[in-house]
């Protein structure tokens, strides 16, 4: 059915809302990532197993979504209308759940979230995890299922579009966003307003706006959940995006890694032309604007404006110099818009609640809400929505829970390869844009990754470093070459082949790569590096002159040993050696053979007495 | 090898034989053969009107392409950060003295392709391998060979 105006749509809403009972009992399957891999569609079928069998498919709906944000929970089953939240569930549960909560109206208390004094709680957002987020664009996942496209109508989908069209020049909606203080969520931090606004006044019949959907960034999935749990939501940014810079073509550039999200999107895409929301003359307005759905090939660097514009030409992912930007001359040579999915997916929240609202939220120069994804060596590992401003403290601590196994907070990375370690000691900081740069790291697009005392910062420079060695382009010689080098000086200092001159010709070459390379992956590549320098640099010290690596990774750097003393001689160590260099009777003191010990650390992982030694 | 030609006209056909979408067909036609064989990749030229070299620079640049034939089963190990942190490096490490072979490579069997990836978002799980399309969450050294058991 095509709709043809915006009253058409209301009335098409109104019906829809009409249909559904707000009381009547759903299950709400989360489908995010997390819950996927625990085996949540397992979960989802029981349900439906059960309901059918009990003769309750026409009382009880079932509704599998996106990511609720508290992977570390998963899978998580919210029972509605009450909303009760369910976690870590088992196909085994199912039955019961159904007979009490649905069939008897009572609670499976073993199921519920209890906090660390032990107290049960029922609703989602008394859960201390979600009790200090914002979440303006997560919240939604939970309500919709992305494969209905009624769901996301019933929950006010394609207001804003419609106000756009029927209400608002171009240069209102522009002026709207620009107001807001929005600014790009992929990673520079570029005011959006502005972005498009030069997109608008460059030259050009056709114009290209796209939707960067190629998270790239190790240790992050907030755009994953979005555009998997709500892909409308970006789509209709997109549309008011084009109108506002007069642009009828548009791309989505999904990450080969993400199928669930290319499926979602296409299929939300083939709703909306169905619709009369994408193609020719929509809601009646005469504007007319449609999406093609492209896939990466998993490139990092195509996170890169103009490197992702030539891969959509079906050219190798090299980015190009940007004398001319992108917005001038992008994809085919034309006007193009880049801003990633959570970027896209504010848009319909500025334009239905004003740009005050949302200039209303977040600290002088950052406004709006940032999802991150809190991993790493973290309690509740998930996707967090908060204020800009909210401090690291609040977020690692109260809403993550601090850090597991009565481990030490050490440092927390944020941005992505191109982001920077931050210490402990400024853990009081509040994050938006400026803060995190001031500090040597970045936004980025939201990863952060929390580290305990047993993680190796010398290592973890060497690890992003590599990382992006293998992933730079090699058209420009500063990173392609300089990451190369800069590899091979942090491997030969956490293999204890370090020198003390090695630090300032780290220093040296990282300037150079920030001076002298041709896009952001190689201006960024130092950071990590630098930051671990400026923060850790006794750790550095420590794996050159004294040849120890404090916290116990570097492997040339660490030798292994059992303590006769805590040694029970219970042979698991001895069993799961693969180099065989372990030895002893059981039932008594076992030896390790440092000449045969291949330091791979599975006797350290396996000893339940903690009588395997690292020095 | 011979190569279908009218499977791939139908991946062609259905991205209009768009020269963007080169990347587009170039996985639907690795999904059809788990790689991509050199004459495929010919046909795919001469049907997009592209040079062979841009094709075959597009196969080589991307990191999802293979030219080689994977094995029948892939086991990739998630190497994002949140799973390096937790320890992905010794999983990687004891797959590769399992397997006898480096990440990147096959058995000569034919039976295993090892792999690592730069994140499958699954980072509460971390770390993480996938065994084909599962996933195996919080893995450890000590948990590979059960793994590799599993059919």
């Amino acid at each position: 059915m095509k709709l043809k105006s915006g009253k058409e749509l209301e009335a098409f809403r109104k019906k829809i809302l009409a249909k559904k009972n707000p009381d009547k009992p759903c299950i709400t399957v989360c489908g995010g990532p997390g819950c996927l891999a625990r085996q949540c569609l397992e979960v989802r079928d029981a349900f439906v197993n059960e309901i059918s069998s009990r003769g309750l498919a026409d009382k009880v709906d079932i509704r599998t979504t996106g990511c609720h944000g508290y992977c570390e929970m998963g899978p998580i089953a919210l029972v509605f209308p009450e909303g009760i939240f369910y976690q870590k569930l088992n196909v085994k549960d199912v039955g019961e759940i159904v007979e009490e909560t649905i069939v008897n109206n009572r609670i499976v208390k073993r199921l519920l979230y209890s906090d660390e004094t032990g107290r049960q709680v029922k609703i989602e957002k008394e859960i201390p995890f979600y009790k200090k987020q914002m979440r303006l664009l997560l919240s939604s996942n939970s309500k919709i299922d992305p494969h209905i496209f009624e769901d996301y109508l019933a929950i006010g989908g394609y207001t804003a579009l419609a106000k756009v069209l029927t209400g608002m020049k171009p240069t209102e909606v522009l002026e709207e966003v620009k107001k807001s203080g929005l600014r790009g969520r992929g990673g520079g931090g570029f005011p959006t307003g502005r972005k498009w606004e030069s997109t608008r006044d460059a030259k050009g019949d056709i114009k290209y706006v796209i939707c960067n959907a190629d998270e790239g960034d190790p240790g992050a999935f907030m755009d994953r959940s979005i555009l998997e749990g709500n892909p409308h939501s970006v789509l209709e940014g997109m549309i008011i995006g084009a109108y506002a810079m007069g642009s009828n073509e548009g791309y989505v550039y999904v990450r080969n890694e993400y199928p669930l999200a290319l499926k979602n999107v296409t299929i939300a895409i083939k709703q909306a032309r169905e619709a009369g929301l994408l193609g020719e003359n929509i809601l009646g307005s005469g504007f007319g604007f449609d999406v093609k759905v492209n896939r990466g090939g998993g490139a990092f660097v195509c996170g890169e404006s103009t490197a992702l514009m030539a891969s959509l030409e079906g050219k190798p992912g090299e980015p190009r110099a940007k004398y001319i930007h992108t917005s001038e001359k992008g994809l085919w040579d034309r006007p193009s818009n880049l801003n990633n999915v959570e970027t896209w997916a504010n848009v319909p929240l500025i334009i239905n609640n004003g740009q005050g609202w949302f200039a209303g939220i977040g600290t002088e120069s950052s406004k709006g809400t940032k999802v991150f994804s809190l991993v790493g060596k973290i309690k509740n590992t998930g996707l967090v929505e908060v204020p800009m401003g909210m401090t690291l403290r609040e977020i690692i601590f109260d809403i993550g829970g601090g850090i597991p196994d009565g481990k030490a907070f050490k440092a927390v990375q944020t941005g992505g390869p191109s982001g920077g370690c931050i210490p402990e000691s400024l853990i009081d900081m509040p994050v938006d844009y400026e803060q995190l740069t001031n500090a040597g790291s970045m936004m980025g697009s939201g990863g952060m990754i929390v580290m305990d005392e047993d993680t190796c910062m010398v290592d973890l420079a060497r690890y992003f470093t590599n990382f992006l060695q293998g992933e730079s382009c090699g058209k420009c010689t500063p990173c392609r070459e300089g990451l190369l080098r800069m590899g091979e000086i942090l491997t030969g200092i956490t293999e204890g082949r370090g020198r003390m001159e090695d630090l300032s010709l780290i220093e040296d070459l990282s300037g150079v790569l920030k001076d002298a390379s041709l896009c952001g992956l190689g201006t960024t590549a130092a950071n990590p590096v630098i930051s671990t320098m400026k923060y850790f640099r006794d750790e550095y010290v420590a794996h050159i002159r004294d040849r120890k690596c404090p916290a116990g990774v570097c492997r040339e750097l660490i030798t292994y040993g059992i303590d006769a003393g805590s040694c029970t001689g219970c042979g698991q160590c001895l069993k799961n050696c693969p180099s065989g260099a372990i030895e002893g009777e059981k039932k008594k003191p076992h030896v390790l053979d440092t000449a045969k010990c291949i330091k791979c650390g599975i006797c350290y992982d396996v000893c339940k007495f903690d009588a395997v030694r690292k020095e | 090898m011979t190569i279908d030609e009218s499977r791939l006209d139908s991946i062609i056909d259905e991205y209009n034989a768009e020269q963007g979408s080169l990347i587009s067909i170039l996985q639907d036609v690795q999904a059809e053969y788990k790689y991509l064989p050199r004459e495929a990749l010919e046909y795919v030229a001469g049907r997009l009107d592209i040079p062979r070299v841009q094709v075959f620079g597009v196969a080589t640049f991307f990191k999802a392409f293979s030219l080689k034939p994977k094995g029948r089963r892939q086991i990739h190990v998630c190497m994002g950060t949140a799973c390096h942190v937790r320890g992905s490096k010794k999983v990687l490490e004891e797959f590769e003295r399992k397997l006898g072979i480096e990440a990147g490579s096959t058995t000569k069997d034919g039976e295993y392709t090892l792999e690592t990836v730069n994140c499958v978002g699954a980072c509460a799980l971390g770390p993480v391998v996938m065994n084909n399309e599962k996933y195996h969450g919080q893995m450890t050294p000590i948990k590979v060979e059960d793994l590799l058991k599993k059919v």
